[in-house]
């Protein structure tokens, strides 16, 4: 008998378990229980937590507050190679941050310590936001704005890469963040 | 039934005519796809290795878009109906139901694949696998799927009808065996899988038609990821049932325990189903309860299940090899296992790979805030390349040189390469997926043509020098897989042609289906201590390296950014 045979015993439900079986099952049924645990117990006791706060949105509505946006806060003028406005929102503030084919717009600065409420949108393709060196990534989808609490805990500049496949320029697409 | 059928001299099983057809039928597509979508796999992999930077950006969306669907989809499924049809006729010993219908399924199946990569081709769907909407392909890129899907859903309702022509003409005693019970596991996931894919494909084929005005892109990952991800489930299910047959062809061996082994294929059905939540981690507007409970699979229950068959398929062989007396130290079972044996070492290989570098990576990323560090890194890649790469490719490559013999009657050439195969792919495979992980975890994203960013006129991001270096070591294990995998395909395919014919009743040199231990010799094995020591060690082992690098990367985590 092997296991392209039928099994001995027609009901073989009643065969018994071996031990080596029972232990293995027992561990990993407990693994499995600690793992489930340890989400909750992230929302919990952690500081890393993804919001799922999201409303429903377009890209006219969504372009528009970001004009707002940058319209109210623009501090200069990147000197980076594409000038973008540099925009900073004042601590705990709401910040708005375009994706399209294929940048994100605008340049934000932050303060380090500071939290602040990102809305994150696509005008267009689906998109992945990923923060670098910071290693945050997050899938942005057109039509629904996302709304994500950042604290940055460390100075610097920090790009943002899309690592959502958007079409032949899905290379170029990169933005900024700045962390003061 | 009057069918023709002929009882093969080396294993003595019964070999209808229109199975054993349909089953080459099927291999030899497999074959020629997996062959296509590994050139396209090495130019992606020679691409992302930054010195040498192959392609250019359009050829390479355009090859990564047709190394996916070859390899993910086209190969494996095609292989799959193989397996559905041996699973049932062969193993069952029963004509198969309807084999003309198998033969349209068949037909629907070739005619998509060629379409697909035809359209692929043009350049007019270069939208990757996923094909994100509202990302727009030409209308043949979902048709064909479509037509592939269709076709596929046939195969399987062919197995059923096989299964209850099994039934009805007592062609077996009792229950199915195990490799059926695995077999059909994979088949119930695959009716769920194709099903979602209709629901999703359908109204997108319309919309790219212009006949709806939109679909939704959130709606469309949700359910586009019922289809995407439990097809890698039918994977799991039917590369687990070929570990057990290769167990049993090689050793001889039975399963540690009926219901323990039957009751894990079942949770796979229970639980697998509501995988697509852990592509959704990190989307809009889905709730944290749904992706924690859905993404642990229900409380890691299939989890538990694929640790289940981990822990039960060497089992069964330390269980044989120790009844047939290779009883001396904790591991001298497995030492002297026939490690020049293809269909053994790739059975192995893929059991271990598809462990420890598959499933704790996939488990790992799939808790709900530690997909904040992955989610669309090539991380992702790295850990599926280890699950349906170097597990389920690999598993079914080991099966195929058995099969050869068998449903071919060719005897396999160049015996030597074939020996040395499984561990070149295995190899170049494992350091695929832990070059890529390595460098998901410094954040490299997926799917991305230049990450020096020499196109964006001057607003670059510099990755850690080690990420270039990651990648170049991908790119010579790409190098080394794609040599194990063309060695594959050129020992099958010259078999196949060249191979010496054997006779009808001419047995191979070698026993080609082991001889099981008797009743009596498994009476010996201590039956109230502990009978497999050795595999209960390489579970800890497993369970060890799981628990260390779960909470390593917690760690990680907690090392980032705040985000609420």
């Amino acid at each position: 008998m092997t296991s392209l045979s039928p099994p001995k015993d027609k009901i073989w439900w009643n065969e018994p378990i071996e031990k080596a079986e029972l232990i293995w099952i027992t561990i990993v049924f407990l693994w499995g229980l600690v793992m489930s645990f340890m989400m909750p117990f992230w929302h919990v006791v952690g500081d890393q937590n993804m919001s799922t706060l999201t409303y429903k949105t377009t890209p006219e509505k969504f372009m528009q507050k970001t004009q707002a946006f940058v319209d109210e806060y623009t501090v200069r003028m990147d000197d980076g190679p594409r000038q973008y406005p540099v925009v900073k929102p004042p601590p705990g503030g709401d910040v708005y941050l375009v994706a399209r084919l294929w940048d994100y717009w605008p340049v934000v600065e932050l303060k380090k310590g500071e939290s602040y409420r990102f809305h994150l949108s696509s005008l267009d393709w689906q998109h992945g936001f990923s923060l670098q060196p910071a290693n945050i990534n997050i899938q942005i989808v057109p039509k629904y704005e996302h709304v994500v609490t950042f604290t940055p805990d460390q100075s610097g500049d920090y790009s943002v890469l899309c690592n959502e496949y958007c079409g032949i320029g899905h290379h170029m697409m990169i933005g900024k963040i700045i962390v003061i | 039934m009057s069918e023709q059928f002929r009882t093969c001299p080396d294993t003595g099983l019964k070999l209808y005519q229109s199975t054993e057809n349909l089953i080459k039928a099927n291999a030899v597509a497999a074959v020629v796809f997996l062959l296509v979508g590994g050139i396209y796999g090495l130019l992606v992999g020679l691409t992302r290795w930054p010195a040498v930077h192959l392609l250019p950006a359009d050829w390479f969306y355009l090859s990564l878009t047709a190394h996916g669907i070859n390899v993910l989809i086209f190969w494996l499924i095609f292989f799959e109906m193989a397996i559905l049809y041996f699973a049932s006729s062969v193993i069952l010993g029963s004509r198969l139901a309807v084999p003309k219908f198998a033969w349209v399924g068949f037909g629907l199946m070739l005619i998509g694949a060629l379409m697909n990569n035809y359209i692929v081709l043009t350049g007019e769907a270069s939208v990757m696998m996923t094909s994100y909407a509202p990302m727009e392909a030409h209308p043949l890129f979902y048709l064909s799927l479509i037509l592939f899907a269709v076709g596929a859903l046939i195969g399987c309702f062919v197995f059923f009808g096989t299964l209850v022509v099994a039934k009805e003409e007592k062609t077996y005693e009792g229950s199915v065996p195990l490799v059926t019970f695995g077999a059909i596991t994979a088949a119930i996931i695959a009716v769920f899988t194709i099903i979602s894919g209709a629901i999703i494909l359908l109204p997108t084929l319309a919309w790219s038609l212009g006949l709806i005005a939109e679909v939704d892109a959130l709606m469309y990952r949700l359910i586009w990821w019922a289809f995407g991800h439990s097809s890698q489930q039918i994977n799991v299910a039917a590369h687990i049932a070929v570990w057990y047959a290769i167990a049993s062809i090689v050793f001889g061996a039975k399963p540690m325990s009926e219901k323990v082994s039957r009751m894990a294929f079942f949770m796979y059905i229970l639980f697998l189903q509501i995988a697509s939540a852990h592509h959704l981690l990190v989307d809009p507007g889905v709730s944290a309860e749904f992706k924690m409970f859905n993404t642990s699979y229900a409380m890691y229950l299939a989890v538990m299940a694929s640790m289940v068959h981990g822990l039960t398929v060497p089992g069964s062989i330390e269980s044989a090899q120790r009844a047939k007396g290779l009883n001396g130290s904790l591991f001298e079972w497995l030492r002297r296992a026939p490690w020049g044996n293809p269909t053994f070492s790739g059975m192995f290989l893929s059991l271990v790979g598809f462990g420890f570098l598959g499933g704790i990576s996939g488990v790992t990323m799939g808790a709900e805030q530690i997909n904040i560090l992955i989610h669309n890194t090539v991380y992702v890649p790295g850990h599926f390349h280890a699950t349906v790469v170097l597990g389920t490719t690999l598993s079914f490559m080991a099966m195929t040189y058995w099969l050869v013999p068998v449903i071919f009657r060719r005897d396999l050439i160049w015996k030597g390469l074939a020996s040395w195969q499984p561990y070149l792919f295995g190899l170049g495979m494992a350091g695929v997926s832990l070059f890529l992980m390595g460098a998901g975890t410094l954040g490299v994203p997926r799917r991305h043509w230049d990450i020096t960013f020499s196109m964006t006129g001057g607003e670059v991001y510099e990755f850690p020098a080690a990420a270039n270096t990651l990648l170049a070591l991908n790119g010579l294990s790409v190098a080394l897989a794609v040599a194990g995998g063309a060695a594959f395909c050129l020992i099958i395919v010259g078999s196949l042609l060249f191979g010496r014919k054997l006779g009808p009743d001419e047995q191979l040199d070698t026993p080609h289906m082991a001889t099981p231990p008797t009743d009596a010799e498994y009476e010996k094995l201590d039956k109230h201590g502990i009978s497999v020591p050795g595999t209960l060690v390489l579970a800890l082992v497993f369970f060890a390296a799981f628990a260390v690098y779960y909470f390593i990367n917690w760690k990680y985590l907690a090392e980032t950014w705040g985000i609420s």
